[in-house]
């Protein structure tokens, strides 16, 4: 995954770094002198949203999830480089078939109520995962037959057919442990009241203004957590939230404006990360989905590639990410191991783009374009128009309020439609639901049979390059038939103090608390 | 003038019923199923399912309306869709953030307004006159986003001396509270403060030149007492009236500067709301402003009846 970070004072002077070793001194003496009692060290960060329901079961945003990387331990974690590690789990196997799961769980954890964590406590929430009326996770472990202690520290999964990408589901929500105790106590009102076994408990919430976490003394891992108390501010707006920043009422921020990418970099006293997320942009195209299908991009994978084609993906970063995220033709970005290399980001071309289209009868094509409507999107939108206009499409762009957008996708009211999906860390998470017959998202209603077979098959495999195979094949397969067009992969954008140490910029996009520290 | 108070309090019912009806229909009328916006990226039709039946989404929208005007006059009004918090829960801990704003803003615009409004007046066509004036304008036209990012670079970022945004109750740490209230407040009172100056100078000339001030004059009186006593008293009716209907403009307003300084507040508990079809939110939140409204414009009436002695015979 790429990674860049931009310290303003690492170009310090000699002079400087000798006046810095001063201040040092002076710093440690004062420290000395006034260290009891210590300042409590307190993080301040921006969100984009308010979360929903503090309730990792019944959740869905995005927000919500970088509050629980704070409050919730999950059953495994990921890395940067999205390798999975122990987090509550200790160590797991698959069967051969991908089939059972057995987990060693770590002993010693308790809950921020202080019940211990053990397996009974595991099958409990998966149980309510699967059962609770309000779960979103359900589909995500649709795979699950059953879950069993099969010793006090170890739980086994019996899949009704084998999933490999269960694992990946557990870094999430779906693997999140909450305190049996507290959600027997409160039922599906859990989240007004939070109990997990995270570095972080619960200390209260107003809502579209303020979640307060402090420092869980009890934690397992509680020597590497330097952060006492964790406040998560939603200011929806990019440049108050940025205000905020240079102001110091916040140190934190996530989902920086990439217009304001360039000021932050050149910004004294502020740190820039990004990381190139796990999810992508793309048009879909209405292939089967009610009688808007039946048009000539519908009906004719030729039209689809020439509007591919006739997209400079490179200059829509440009031009309207300041280069801050990534161009891109599948449903991973280039820098995935997932991604297939035979098949590069395709260069534009407008003549193959034109000889396409002529091949399929048509000197001009009128084409209506469904768009979110933001000035992002929108402006994505209008450079998407006018590079395709040369390639002969005239696009007709339709701003769409998001939750109508999502409505009429299911509906089947569209031709093209742009939207993002967030991403999910196994590779199945962003194909198997979109393209595969009867898959839940599918609103374009793509439907081959060899798709299917192999994206089923990638399930049955827990050794990567065996799925690998199965995932090259069915991409080499969409970039033919062409249901969705992939046009880049969004970055995940953080701005900070430069006193913040130890944050470590991950492609899900995640603010996870272990390690960091706030410099004095 | 109690009959009076009653009878207009009665006239209100009404009035709520038909506003809650249309906003009800309206809300239905939007595109978008709230549904699919609750049921996650995934969108598992179990859930979908499970969410249209909690929410009696199935129901034909007639009887969902009678089902939430039954849970009304019960004094339930219902529960978020996004948050699973009880509606007035959610109104109670919002309505006194944005009263805090509208109190502010108010109490900024009189000040601004109408001391600039009787200046003006009295300074009728001279170089003061045209600089309240040029003021006026200004603050009627400068946008309020616009105004409040400047006054946020400006005051927070470069400055450095007030909070950019954010919201602290007023009886936890009321210096904190005002100090994060101040810019939002001024920003929301600009507009106002300049309809208020533009009608107390329009009042005020119209008054000044009545036959009472002339007689005052006439007596000897010092320009200040003419204008103050004689000519404020008078002038100052119809401004009153003004500052009941504009208390609306100011609960629209707060819609805007509450979004621009995150304040958690009414304004932004309904635009969310809205966003996120949270339709008993909204409802619940149109339910109260309406009535808020109902009860200004009732104030202002019973105030200029109190002001005014020749209002009372005809009631």
């Amino acid at each position: 995954m790429e990674r860049k970070t931009i310290n303003n004072n690492q170009a310090m002077t000699e002079g400087g770094n000798s006046m810095k070793k001063l201040t040092c001194i002076g710093g440690a003496l004062t420290g000395v002198l006034f260290s009891f009692p210590i300042m409590a060290a307190e993080l301040r960060i921006g969100l984009q949203d308010d979360p929903d329901v503090l309730d990792p079961h019944q959740s869905r945003t995005f927000v919500g999830r970088i509050v629980y990387a704070g409050l919730c331990d999950k059953l495994v974690d990921i890395t940067p480089e999205l390798e999975i590690v122990p987090q509550l789990a200790t160590d797991w196997e698959w069967s051969d078939d991908a089939s059972q799961l057995v987990m060693d769980l770590r002993e010693g954890v308790v809950f921020h109520d202080g019940t211990p964590f053990d397996a009974q406590a595991v099958v409990a929430n998966i149980e309510r995962a699967m059962t609770l009326p309000e779960s979103r996770r359900r589909s995500e472990l649709a795979s699950v037959d059953t879950v069993e202690a099969t010793g006090d520290y170890q739980v086994t999964f019996t899949l009704t057919s084998p999933d490999a990408s269960l694992l990946a589901q557990l870094t999430d929500r779906a693997g999140m442990m909450l305190s049996p105790e507290a959600f027997e106590e409160m039922g599906a009102n859990f989240g007004s009241n939070p109990v997990c076994s995270g570095p972080m408990r619960f200390v209260e919430r107003v809502q579209q203004d303020r979640i307060v976490l402090e420092k869980f003394e009890d934690y397992w891992n509680a020597e590497n957590i330097f952060i006492d108390r964790v406040t998560y501010l939603p200011i929806p707006d990019a440049t108050v939230r940025l205000a905020n920043l240079r102001s110091g009422d916040i140190n934190m921020l996530e989902r920086l404006a990439a217009s304001d990418a360039t000021a932050v970099q050149n910004a004294a006293n502020l740190t820039y990360e990004e990381v190139v997320g796990l999810g992508y942009q793309a048009l879909y195209v209405n292939i089967d989905n009610g009688p808007r299908a039946d048009n000539p991009m519908g009906n004719d994978n030729r039209l689809r590639q020439a509007f591919s084609l006739a997209i400079d993906r490179d200059a829509i970063n440009q031009v309207v990410f300041e280069g801050t995220q990534s161009p891109g033709n599948q449903p991973f970005p280039p820098s995935s191991p997932w991604y297939n290399a035979d098949i590069p980001v395709p260069e534009r071309d407008v003549e193959a783009a034109r000889a396409l289209m002529q091949e399929a009868g048509f000197e001009r094509l009128e084409v209506e374009l469904q768009v979110g409507n933001n000035p992002v999107q929108m402006q994505m939108m209008q450079v998407v128009q006018s590079m395709v206009a040369e390639a002969g499409f005239d696009v007709r762009l339709q701003a769409t309020e998001y939750t109508t957008l999502l409505s009429e996708q299911t509906a089947g009211n569209f031709q093209l439609s742009r939207s993002d999906w967030s991403g999910r860390i196994d590779p199945d998470g962003n194909l198997h639901q979109f393209v595969t017959c009867e898959g839940g998202i599918n609103d374009v209603r793509y439907c081959n049979p060899e798709v299917d077979a192999l994206l089923d098959e990638a399930r049955t495999f827990t050794e990567p390059s065996a799925r690998k195979e199965r995932y090259d094949a069915a991409t080499q397969i969409l970039q033919d038939d062409m249901p969705v067009i992939y046009l880049g992969h969004q970055s995940y954008i953080w701005a900070m103090d430069e006193a913040i140490e130890g944050f470590v910029p991950s492609p899900d996009g995640m603010i996870r608390l272990t390690g960091m520290q706030i410099a004095e | 003038m109690y009959a009076y108070i009653a009878k207009r309090l009665l006239v209100a019912i009404p009035t709520l019923l038909i506003i809650s009806i249309f906003v009800f229909l309206l809300q239905k009328l939007l595109p978008g199923d709230p549904v699919l916006a609750m049921a996650g990226e995934e969108r598992d039709p179990e859930v979908i399912a499970y969410l249209r039946e909690q929410y009696r989404l199935n129901d034909p929208v007639v009887y969902q309306y009678f089902y939430w005007l039954g849970d009304v006059l019960r004094g339930d009004l219902g529960t978020s869709l996004r948050t699973n918090q009880p509606v007035t829960e959610l109104i109670l801990q919002k309505l006194p953030v944005t009263i805090q704003l509208a109190v502010m803003a108010m109490i900024f615009a009189v000040l601004i307004g109408i001391p600039a409004g009787i200046l003006a007046a009295v300074h009728k066509n001279t170089a003061l006159d045209y600089l309240a004036n040029l003021v006026a304008l200004s603050g009627l036209s400068i946008p309020n986003f616009w105004l409040g990012i400047m006054l946020i670079l400006l005051v927070s970022v470069h400055l450095g001396w007030l909070p950019a945004s954010g919201y602290y109750p007023f009886f936890v740490d009321p210096l904190r509270s005002l100090k994060t209230m101040v810019m939002p407040a001024f920003v929301l009172s600009t507009p106002l403060a300049a309809m208020l100056m533009r009608h107390t100078r329009s009042s005020m000339l119209g008054v000044l030149r009545a036959d009472y001030i002339r007689t005052a004059r006439a007596k000897g009186l010092s320009e200040r007492t003419v204008v103050i006593e004689h000519g404020l008293r008078n002038g100052l009716l119809p401004i009153i009236t003004l500052s009941a209907l504009l208390f609306g403009d100011l609960l629209a307003g707060a819609v805007l500067t509450e979004q621009i300084f995150t304040i958690p507040g009414f304004g932004k508990l309904i635009v969310d709301a809205v966003f996120n079809r949270d339709y008993a939110v909204v409802q619940g939140v149109v339910l109260c402003t309406a009535a808020a409204f109902i009860l200004m414009n009732l104030l202002a009436d019973i105030l200029y009846v109190l002001l005014n002695p020749r209002m009372r015979a005809s009631l």
